[in-house]
């Protein structure tokens, strides 16, 4: 490994095969055992077959894994090249999808692209999280005591939020927030930077809450009390929660959980795959899984603090982050811990945006890795 | 693939020591911070997760168990509704419909046209189906027709492969045997209103009906018996994997009426095409033996649904159909209502029996002149001639003496204008007898000339034929009978008062005697009004009152011109004809109660009419059938 590294610092021009040495395999290797316990509670959502969702989803997986080898190759430095299109890019498509998007239980989320199903706000995510690496990447640790400073960072993140809350999909909107604010934090946000912006917050909430769309508070109350509309909204958190209880310590059983393949459960190939997997492993599963899911997150987060560049260190940030913000909202909801919203389990749950997005973000977390040692483009210096 | 390191100046070069650059130092603190929050986030969704799973696992196991099972409710049999000798006049048939399950058929719209070519559907059906579509859940059945015939039913069996989602069942209607004979009593049935359901979720179930009018309406509870429930296991849009439970639910309670549906029909016969009310009461103990209201309507319509021109044609009849006119006609009394005058009188102590009365054929009251029926008068008669005759002037003046207050007082006490609560009928009208003081409320002065006209039951005074017959029966027996239709409930007879209980009515029974004689006289004396309500049966004598109860009232010049003849006037103007009476005279075991509307006499009209009834009655009599009773039972068995 050492001579691997200095290799590195000597000599850019190092072979792609160098390169691929240097990918963190164990942690693809962790990426892909999530991805077959995803197989294997599709093919059990399925009915026992692969043919609906585990067969599709899993050759989206190996392009998606192809994708992310290929990323993982990408210097830094085309990366930053590549932030401003993304980001620009993303945002069209978000403003597409408001335009022409499919509407799907009242919110427009999707757009079709060349017979795809696509969802801008997938890609926003990480377009976002490149961009503000990018961008604190390249102002100095010092000059963000600067306030200034900080406003065109912060319109990055308030610009997709506000297309995303229009469309609406207040979870999406919500992590795409938390994501960005992290990187703020990330970035070395002074602390009483953050006090000034964090204090306003619950009067702020309060405003928010009062343009929410309908269904949108209704998911609110009957979050509060899933009883009080049993069969209306608050079907999907008590039918959840019923299935969850009655996987027990040890589960009902592969392809045997009665909620799941009565189809009680709602969703259960998407936003419900974890309480599938819950009722027919039991705890015992379930903490396996959030074990995995954890593993990914402080993995992504330790090769953030590899890095020996702050675009590195923020891009690894960010997209641990945000793979974190999918999994806590993700269960969270199918616990009937917050109202319930489109957010799915990723890398196990049916969906092919999220899918390829999540796999995006890997590759570019990949990237930070494979070129941990690099440093370019960054300022450090006190004489700004 | 370079880096960009050369590219850079000099100033944006990296540092290789680490230690000088103050955002990664900070960068791993916060890092490690956030690391720690995401840690703490996950630990505890799982320790919810354990909470859900394991500690309040066998709470949600038995969620979800109950999640598995379905109860499925279905409608138990509407109960049957006898006569009084268990011959069915509401019972249940069997009924093949059609149904449409949204969720297993992807072509709505094909499948209903192809339906359509093979068993046609009207406007009014396609407009259901479509709202049902629109407002029902997908696994909910929707009913596309009913009362399938079954050449309807072999055409879609042999074409279900290109109906998907097309399933046959098989319900129950309600029929009602004797049609239009027992509408009004029985009533029908129709099925749940929205408004309905919204109050009584049993009434979701497909199938359930609820009684509308008549009986039906009023024993709809008895009726309708405990949903009946199968416990099976289902999936999450309702299909049904297995059934685990069955509870049958119970039937509805089988009531039997106090009608005997023969006696029924005869009375029917005896009234033909007159639009016409007749009670026959069973005058010891209030059952009502036959309770007809002419014209009538067709029950089974309502349940399938009664189309437009049919609902106009009957609300427009001004013989009104659909009106039982035997509990919600009024009509004013004319001068059945002499006897209650009478026993007003005799109670107030402003008239003997014995006291004479003169008639000169009118009697002038507060300088208004109120004419008697006769012309030239009736002379000097007493109560027993001033019924026999009919005397107006007679009870002109036992009213005035009277007073308006006593004798409402007496006519309510014989159940007229009071509301006959014993009666199981809904729309039951009250009538009205007119006080100074009713007349004061609304606003108006009571005249002296407004006792005299009420006192031969004219004026405002309203009753029903239901009262009339509770009336004659009151009179014939002396005890305080109360009209009622229902005879058993589940094979328990209603109450005691079938067997005669009723309680006195609180007056000296001579006052009785001498109202029921000149009743007797009226029907069997030489000079009576109603001769012709004679009884052919020997041995057995027949007591009534006739009444011609006048719509309009007639102008004095048209009455003096001599050409006044109500036979002439146009049939909503002619006077209605009424006659009570009761029989045997000697014995009181039946009453009977006739209005025809605008029957012109009483005396020509409906005195024959309720002589006939009577006839029929008393042949029924089990008296008079020495063999035992097998027939009917017989019958009722076969049903």
């Amino acid at each position: 490994m050492k001579f691997q590294k200095r290799l590195l610092r000597a000599e850019p021009n190092f072979q792609i095969l160098t390169k691929l040495w240097q990918i963190n395999w164990l942690y693809v290797l962790l990426i892909c055992a999530l991805a077959v316990v995803g197989y294997g509670a599709l093919y059990s959502a399925g009915g026992g077959t692969s043919r609906p969702f585990a067969g599709p989803q899993s050759i989206r997986f190996c392009f998606g894994l192809v994708m992310m080898l290929c990323m993982a190759l990408m210097s830094p430095a085309i990366l930053v090249r590549m932030a401003w299109p993304i980001y620009i890019f993303s945002l069209v498509l978000l403003v597409a999808v408001l335009r022409m998007g499919h509407v799907g239980k009242g919110a427009e989320r999707w757009l079709m692209l060349g017979g795809m199903q696509v969802q801008p706000s997938e890609l926003a995510k990480i377009a976002l999280v490149l961009m503000l690496a990018t961008w604190f990447h390249k102002i100095s640790y010092r000059r963000m005591g600067n306030p200034l400073r900080l406003i065109p960072p912060a319109l990055m993140v308030l610009v997709p939020v506000a297309l995303v809350l229009k469309e609406p999909n207040l979870g999406t909107a919500v992590i795409i927030g938390t994501v960005g604010a992290s990187m703020f934090f990330g970035a070395g946000m002074r602390l009483w930077q953050i006090a000034l912006v964090v204090l306003p917050v619950p009067f702020l909430a309060r405003i928010a809450y009062s343009h929410l769309h309908d269904y949108q508070k209704a998911r609110v109350t009957t979050f509060l009390h899933p009883e009080s509309d049993p069969l209306g909204a608050g079907y999907n958190i008590i039918q959840s929660k019923i299935a969850l209880g009655s996987g027990g310590m040890w589960g009902q059983g592969y392809l045997q959980g009665t909620q799941g393949q009565l189809n009680f459960l709602p969703e259960k190939q998407t936003d419900f795959i974890f309480t599938m997997i819950a009722e027919e492993w039991g705890f015992v599963g379930g903490i396996a899984i959030i074990g995995m899911l954890l593993l990914l997150i402080f993995g992504g987060m330790l090769i953030a603090m590899r890095s020996r560049n702050q675009f590195g260190r923020l891009l690894g940030l960010g997209i641990s982050m945000n793979f974190f913000l999918y999994c806590a909202v993700n269960l969270s909801m199918v616990m009937g811990a917050i109202p319930v919203g489109g957010v799915p389990l990723p890398l196990i749950s049916y969906g092919g945006s999220a899918m390829l997005m999540v796999m995006f973000g890997f590759g570019l977390l990949m990237s930070a890795w494979v070129h941990r040692n690099a440093t370019f483009g960054e300022t450090t210096g006190e004489d700004n | 693939m370079t880096f960009r390191k050369k590219k850079s100046g000099n100033r944006l070069m990296s540092r290789p020591d680490e230690g000088k650059n103050p955002s990664r130092g900070v960068f791993t603190r916060r890092a490690l911070l956030l690391m720690a929050a995401q840690g703490a986030v996950l630990g505890a969704l799982g320790e919810r997760l354990y909470g859900l799973q394991v500690r309040d696992g066998s709470h949600y196991a038995r969620l979800a168990e109950n999640n598995r099972l379905s109860k499925r409710f279905f409608a138990p049999p509407r109960g049957r509704i006898t006569d009084r000798f268990g011959i069915s006049v509401a019972a249940n048939r069997i009924n093949w419909r059609a149904l449409l399950l949204a969720e297993e058929t992807s072509d709505i719209p094909g499948t209903l046209e192809r339906f359509a070519q093979i068993v046609p559907l009207e406007q009014r059906d396609t407009t259901r189906i479509e709202h049902e579509l629109r407002h029902k859940r997908r696994f909910i059945p929707i009913m596309l027709r009913d009362f399938l015939s079954w050449d309807d039913m072999a055409r879609l069996e042999l074409n279900m492969p290109s109906l998907p989602g097309v399933l046959i069942d098989v319900g129950t209607t309600r029929v009602y045997p004797f049609g239009p004979l027992m509408a009004h009593v029985v009533g029908y049935v129709a099925p749940p209103a929205e408004k309905d359901v919204v109050h009584d979720a049993e009434l979701a179930l497909p199938g359930m009906r609820v009684g509308r009018s008549g009986i039906e309406q009023t024993q709809d509870t008895n009726l309708r018996g405990q949903v009946g429930s199968v416990e099976m296991e289902v999936n999450a849009v309702g299909r049904v994997m297995a059934e685990l439970d069955r509870d049958e639910g119970q039937a509805g309670d089988e009531i039997a009426l106090t009608i005997d549906s023969g006696l029924q029909q005869q009375v029917l016969g005896r009234i033909g095409e007159q639009s016409a009310s007749a009670v026959v009461m069973d005058c010891r103990n209030g059952e009502v033996l036959a309770m007809v209201s002419n014209p009538s309507f067709d029950p089974s319509l309502f349940d399938s649904g009664v189309s437009q021109a049919q609902w106009i044609e009957w609300t427009n009849n001004s013989q009104t159909p659909l009106i039982n006119k035997a509990v919600s006609g009024l009509y004013p009394p004319g001068s059945t209502f002499k006897p209650a005058v009478a026993m007003a009188a005799l109670r107030a102590g402003t008239l003997s029996p014995s006291d004479r009365i003169s008639c000169p054929g009118y009697i002038d009251v507060g300088g208004t002149r109120f004419h008697c029926w006769s012309r030239w008068g009736h002379g000097s008669i007493n109560l027993r001639q001033g019924l026999k005759y009919s005397c107006d002037v007679f009870f002109y003046e036992v009213a005035r003496r009277t007073g308006m207050d006593a004798i409402a007082a007496t006519a309510e006490l014989f159940g007229l204008g009071t509301k006959l609560p014993e009666i199981e009928l809904p729309h039951v009208r009250q009538g009205l007898i007119p006080t100074p003081a009713w007349r004061r409320a609304h606003g108006r002065h009571w005249n002296g000339g407004d006792t005299i006209v009420s006192g031969i039951g004219q004026g405002f005074v309203q009753v029903t034929p239901l009262q009339l017959a509770t009336y004659a029966s009151r009179i014939a027996t002396g005890r305080n009978v109360q009209p009622h239709l229902i005879r058993s409930v589940a094979g328990h007879m209603a109450d005691l008062t079938d067997l005669g209980h009723a309680p006195g009515m609180s007056m000296p029974d001579h006052f009785f005697a001498d109202i029921r004689a000149g009743m007797f006289a009226v029907v069997n004396e030489e000079g009576g009004t109603a001769p012709k309500a004679r009884l052919d049966i020997p041995g057995v004598q027949m007591a009534g009152k006739t009444g011609s109860a006048q719509v309009r009232r007639v102008s004095r010049a048209l009455r003096e011109s001599g050409h006044f003849n109500s036979a002439n006037l146009p049939w909503e103007y002619r006077p209605h004809a009424l006659f009570i009476c009761f029989a045997p005279y000697d014995a009181p075991r039946y009453a009977t109660a006739v209005v025809i509307e605008h029957g012109n006499a009483g005396a020509d009209v409906a005195a024959p009419l309720a002589r006939d009834i009577m006839t029929d009655v008393l042949r029924r009599d089990p008296v008079n059938h020495r063999e035992p009773p097998g027939q009917e039972v017989a019958q009722a068995e076969v049903d």
